[in-house]
């Protein structure tokens, strides 16, 4: 396809990016009062807001609760088209009987919108005060002509060619998922996973400093 | 009805089985069980048989008005199905999550890595395009369905014959495969799925997970591979952790794994399409083997006797001899024997009323009929208990 090049010839991007820079990330903790916890995460121009219920009893049927672990319910759904997708995954052997909801949604999809809502869950966890081992870091990449790229909006991720997204622990080094579309050959595999676990430590450094900073805010608020 | 849940022991002995590398049909780590293609009579229809892991494809194609957005792309269609017959487990009502993780996964491995060039399918642009339409059926249950149902899309894609068509203007002929041989369709590249099993916390993996493996794995990694080593898609999913260093490690033995598994189904297309040619018979009859069964057969089951012996005679050493010698079986009456005596009764009951019954018992006399119901085709036989006089031992 003429036209669009994503990555021209000095090494920028279409939006003006090297092939390793991030977008720009901004986040906001406890941005509602009601929920235990909750984040709001940008990422470039894709937006995604994680709220945090629990740990609670389980609702609904008692026979989903596991006597000695919680139960972990994910419902992530888009703005505009709400296509809800639960998942339902048992973590977290320090809560027995109960269950943690988490709700994501995407309020501007521009590209990487799974990392952006696992970045903001994240966030929402650590503000609900759930104990957990490490941050979970999510980002997207992608391979053209050799060069890794990392962090994809959405021209790139549609334009054909490959988007690898990743989930990490960064302390561990750790990878929480795995998710490829797209043809891709074996040699390059090592360099992708590479770029994409850079990313997600730069990642993890940022949502770091925000967790940091919000706990300042706090503090010197209720220190007064 | 809902599966049967697994027991802690099984839980624990297949564990404990992987732990020392060993697996229940005797395969190594990275072995695949046997897989056998076969085709129908019509083409596009395949069967694929992954140990006893049983998985139905059928491509059928069709003329529609193509997509706005795509107008000279053909369209492809998939649709997974857990036919209740696979296993208890599964239900008619399909929306369950493994339904939905199989479906989308097959639409990423075929779709996504576009095997199949849909711009050849187009036969007028913006009205009339292809629709060609994969059902995978899985038929029997026995772990590993990704990737069998991964095989049987491409083999079954890799053996359908479309209808020929012809375009004067705007008007399309279809030509019936009796007036022109119909063609196949063009066919980049075949992607295969290839599946890993992880257990305890991500240490110890298996390839081609069997349905018990399935049951105790922590996740699964699935990657979608062709033969030319581009790895076509990559999920992993479950809550397991990786490394990089084992994820580049499985996408190694995935290769190995799919150049083998497009030799097989190289060579099925090339068997099915001599036997064709030459006229013989084919189709699914043919491939099932007559199975005569002359006297009862059992298939070896691969047991490991390495020490065997030694383990044997350890245990019969070191046991204790049995303390009390087992008293002789006594022959009391007419098919009634006695193997010693009977323990005491420690229900509770007061010594007095014991003995009272016994003089009632004593008083009935054994071989008496006695009439319960009034029924002439019953007839009803109390068979009563061998009279034990004082319990003095009865034996030689």
């Amino acid at each position: 396809m003429a036209g669009l090049e994503l990555l021209s010839d000095q090494g920028y991007r279409l939006d003006g990016r090297k092939a390793s820079e991030l977008r720009k990330v901004q986040a906001r903790m406890s941005v509602f009062a009601q929920a235990d916890g909750s984040a709001y995460l940008e990422q470039g121009n894709t937006k995604a807001l994680a709220v945090v219920y629990g740990p609670h009893e389980v609702r609904g049927s008692r026979s989903k609760s596991l006597h000695d672990r919680a139960v972990i319910n994910c419902q992530y759904s888009m703005a505009t088209f709400s296509t809800a997708e639960r998942k339902r995954r048992h973590t977290e052997t320090l809560y027995p009987r109960s269950q943690i909801d988490i709700y994501v949604k995407i309020l501007q999809a521009d590209g990487g919108n799974y990392s952006a809502c696992v970045n903001a869950a994240t966030l929402a966890l650590v503000d609900a005060g759930i104990p957990m081992r490490d941050y979970v870091c999510a980002c997207t990449a992608g391979f053209v002509e050799d060069t890794p790229l990392a962090d994809l909006c959405h021209a790139e991720e549609s334009g054909g060619g490959t988007s690898l997204a990743l989930a990490l622990l960064p302390r561990s080094g750790n990878i929480a998922l795995l998710q490829m579309d797209a043809r891709l050959h074996q040699d390059h595999l090592d360099t992708l996973i590479e770029a994409a676990m850079t990313a997600c430590k730069g990642l993890s450094e940022v949502l770091d400093g925000v967790v940091r900073q919000h706990l300042e805010e706090v503090s010197v608020l209720t220190r007064d | 009805m809902r599966d049967t849940p697994l027991s802690n022991c099984e839980k624990r002995f297949l564990l404990k089985a992987i732990e020392e590398k060993k697996r229940l049909d005797g395969r190594e780590t990275y072995d695949y069980r046997n897989i056998k293609i076969s085709f129908g009579t019509d083409y596009g229809c395949c069967i694929v048989e992954l140990g006893k892991t049983r998985v139905l494809c059928q491509v059928s194609c069709e003329l529609v008005p193509p997509k706005d957005s795509r107008p000279t792309e053909g369209i492809m269609f998939f649709n997974l199905e857990l036919s209740p017959m696979a296993s208890p487990a599964f239900e008619p009502n399909r929306q369950s999550e493994l339904s939905v993780t199989l479906n989308r996964q097959l639409e990423r491995c075929l779709r996504n890595s576009k095997c199949i060039d849909t711009e050849s399918l187009c036969v007028i642009s913006g009205e009339k395009v292809w629709q060609i339409r994969v059902d995978v059926h899985v038929l029997n249950h026995d772990g590993n369905l990704m990737d069998a149902a991964s095989i049987a899309a491409i083999s079954a894609l890799s053996h359908f014959r479309r209808p020929d068509v012809t375009i004067q203007g705007r008007d399309v002929t279809v030509f019936s495969p009796e007036e022109r041989d119909p063609i196949p369709l063009s066919i980049y590249h075949m992607p295969i799925c290839v599946s890993f099993a992880f257990f305890l916390e991500g240490s110890y993996l298996l390839v081609d997970p069997c349905e018990r493996e399935e049951r105790v794995k922590d996740g699964l990694l699935m990657i979608a591979m062709n033969k030319h080593r581009e790895i076509c898609s990559i999920q992993s999913s479950g809550g397991i952790m990786l490394l990089k260093d084992q994820v580049l490690r499985c996408s190694k033995i995935a290769s190995v794994k799919v150049s083998e598994i497009t030799e097989l189904i190289n060579k099925a297309l090339e068997n099915d399409r001599k036997i064709r040619k030459e006229g013989g018979k084919f189709g699914f009859a043919e491939s099932m083997p007559k199975q005569r069964i002359t006297t009862l057969k059992r298939d070896k089951a691969p047991v490991e006797m390495t020490d065997v012996e030694e383990t044997a005679s350890d245990i019969v050493n070191t046991t204790e001899t049995t303390t009390e010698p087992v008293p002789s079986p006594v022959l009391v009456g007419m098919g009634t024997a006695q193997v010693g005596e009977g323990i005491v009764n420690s229900w509770g009951l007061d010594e007095e009323e014991e003995e009272d019954d016994e003089p009632q018992t004593e008083d009935t006399k054994t071989d008496e009929v006695m009439v319960i119901s009034d029924s002439e085709e019953e007839e009803v036989v109390i068979l009563n208990e061998v009279q034990k006089s004082k319990k003095t031992s009865k034996q030689k």
